[in-house]
């Protein structure tokens, strides 16, 4: 059947105006498009890509790194805990010793002090014996002198004088 | 913050916009459709009478006044070398013609009043310009008092009977043949080789400058969107065709031609995707800027393709060739039958791509031509009012429906020719790990 040919099926004949003017304007617009649109649209959208998925990652590390540093504070912040309470322990350990110490000493201190009093105490109690003892002499000496020499003086007075002394001593 | 709002502002108005647009186009293929062709039919009637006066007589001529269904979709899917808007109301064109023996002939297609004068040898018939073949006939401006249409049964060479259409122009009462539009089938598509080729921006060329336009114009305000907003979220129009390009970017050049040479192809393959939707969009649009068939016409997907066969093989690296002339890998006897075959798929590829955008474009335009069309049927030619309104109701839904799948149709073709070409491209390009082998053997 001859239809198409009858009905001008004209579409499918290839027309010289038409291709030139497809070539032309295709190439005209793959050009003209391709410098002015799709490269610098592919480059920014290559480079927006490139930016998110940076910003992405850079997004991650950060909250990496604040999970580190969390995790390490914690650590610290333990670290720090524990070490004060040793520290407070020692603190009190050394407070005891030191109390410990203090008192010891104090008690030896004192002892030493006491005993020291006592012998100041004993060697005073010496010396004034010591010197009791040479002023009673003295004593002794004077009177016994100033009573021979009123005594002597006669032998009666001497002898009454004697036994007088004999009595004190006796009295003593 | 300012600005912020008044471009969310902007781009709701675009979307708005489109929308508008896209609901004019559903709501006038329908009522416009109807309308230019009850025009065309007008148009075509005033030559009724003279016709009845019988074969090679002097007057006014033209094809009869029954309403032939095939007759108007081939017209109205056919180029033109001027717009036809509304019974005699026409858009004209630049033309330009060229003839070997004459030279340039350049005007507008309003010097040729429509059919009723030639200049030059040159008139319109149906539309296209057609030279009148007899060289005796007077130069300049010659008034025509019809065209008439005759088929004749010719006898070829091998003794087969065929039937052609042949044209008379009726001028100083006489009869001149007219010589086919131009074309270069070789009389093979029933067209011919003529003495003149036509160069004139015809509605399928203006429709694609118009695309090409569109799309620059489009595009050159996507990329300065990229430049004003580097380093910052897209907005207005940029972020309304952000999605195609990435939507190509990901689901075709990236996938098809691979990581490594994509972005080289990439203008190509853009290219191609969006210059095929927006003629095919424009081809929607039933009334002047669009309604051109532009994709659906075989000299188009024929440049189209002719661009992907040279951009394909010129890229085509020593992996390729081999693959075409010497497939590794399988014995050689097969190797000559797969040779040939290899070799009629590098250009059987292209011309699937051809013929495929040019069939689907033009089927869906003929679809919705004939739903049209019921109306006249229906109407018997004016006779029956109640025909028409029933054949504009059941056309008409049918219409509606079909123009909803003609779009999803611009998009899919558009999508598929990019998709295939960016497979052909990548299967040319295609690097192959020759150390496969010695990976094996490492083992």
């Amino acid at each position: 059947m001859n239809i198409f040919l009858l009905a001008e099926f004209s579409v499918i004949r290839p027309d010289p105006g038409l291709i030139f003017w497809t070539a032309l304007i295709f190439i005209v617009l793959w050009g003209v498009l391709g410098r002015m649109a799709f490269k610098p649209i592919q480059n920014a959208l290559t480079k927006r890509d490139n930016d998110i998925q940076e910003a992405l990652d850079e997004a991650k590390r950060a909250r990496e790194e604040m999970a580190n540093l969390q995790a390490e504070n914690q650590k610290i912040l333990a670290q720090a805990r524990e070490e004060r309470s040793k520290i407070l322990k020692e603190a009190k350990e050394t407070k005891d010793q030191i109390l410990k110490e203090a008192k010891e000493q104090a008690r030896t201190e004192a002892r030493k002090i006491v005993v020291s009093a006592q012998q100041e105490i004993e060697n005073q109690r010496q010396i004034a014996v010591t010197e009791l003892k040479n002023q009673v002499g003295q004593m002794a000496i004077t009177i016994a002198e100033k009573v021979l020499r009123k005594q002597l003086t006669g032998a009666n007075n001497q002898e009454a004088f004697v036994n007088t002394l004999v009595d004190e001593i006796k009295l003593n | 913050m300012h600005g912020f709002l008044k471009t969310t502002k902007k781009s709701r108005t675009s979307v708005n916009v489109s929308y508008c647009f896209l609901v004019l186009v559903l709501s006038l293929t329908l009522t416009l459709s109807t309308a230019s062709l009850l025009a065309q039919h007008e148009g075509h009637d005033h030559g009724t009478e003279a016709a009845a006066e019988g074969a090679h007589s002097c007057g006014e001529a033209d094809e009869d006044g029954d309403y032939d269904a095939v007759a108007t979709v081939m017209h109205h899917i056919s180029d033109a070398n001027e717009f036809h808007i509304w019974k005699d109301v026409h858009i004209p064109l630049p033309i330009f013609l060229y003839a070997p023996d004459h030279g340039w002939t350049i005007g507008t297609s309003s010097m040729f009043h429509h059919g009723h004068a030639a200049v030059d040898r040159y008139l319109i018939n149906h539309g296209r310009v057609n030279r009148i073949a007899d060289a005796d006939f007077p130069m300049g401006e010659v008034p025509i008092n019809g065209i008439m249409h005759e088929v004749e049964t010719i006898t070829d060479s091998k003794g087969k009977e065929k039937e052609i259409d042949v044209y008379f122009a009726c001028a100083n009462n006489h009869l001149w043949e007219l010589e086919r539009p131009s074309t270069l089938d070789g009389g093979v598509l029933g067209g011919g080789l003529t003495s003149f080729y036509d160069f004139s921006i015809t509605k399928n060329v203006f429709t694609m400058m118009l695309a090409a336009l569109l799309l620059l114009f489009l595009f050159s305000a996507v990329a300065r969107g990229y430049r004003r907003n580097e380093g910052q979220a897209p907005s207005g129009i940029q972020s309304f065709m952000e999605p195609f390009f990435v939507f190509i970017r990901d689901e075709v050049t990236k996938p098809m031609i691979g990581e490594k040479h994509y972005e080289r192809f990439q203008p190509f393959i853009m290219t191609l995707f969006f210059f095929i939707l927006f003629c095919n969009l424009m081809g929607l649009v039933p009334f002047f800027p669009g309604g051109a068939n532009v994709t659906g016409n075989l000299a188009v997907t024929l440049v189209l393709a002719v661009l992907t066969f040279i951009v394909v093989n010129f890229n085509g690296n020593g992996h390729y060739w081999e693959h075409v002339f010497w497939m590794p890998g399988i014995p050689a006897w097969v190797k000559v039958i797969l040779t040939p075959v290899e070799i009629l798929g590098l250009f059987i590829k292209p011309f699937s791509l051809m013929i495929r955008l040019f069939a689907n474009i033009s089927a869906g335009h003929i679809i919705i031509l004939s739903l049209i069309g019921l109306i006249f049927l229906f109407g018997n030619n004016g006779d029956s009012v109640g025909g028409a309104a029933t054949g504009a109701v059941i056309g008409g839904l049918f219409t509606a429906f079909m123009n909803l799948i003609e779009l999803l149709v611009a998009f899919l073709q558009a999508f598929i020719f990019a998709i295939l070409t960016a497979s052909y491209i990548g299967a040319a390009v295609e690097e192959h790990e020759h150390h496969d082998h010695d990976h094996e053997r490492a083992h």
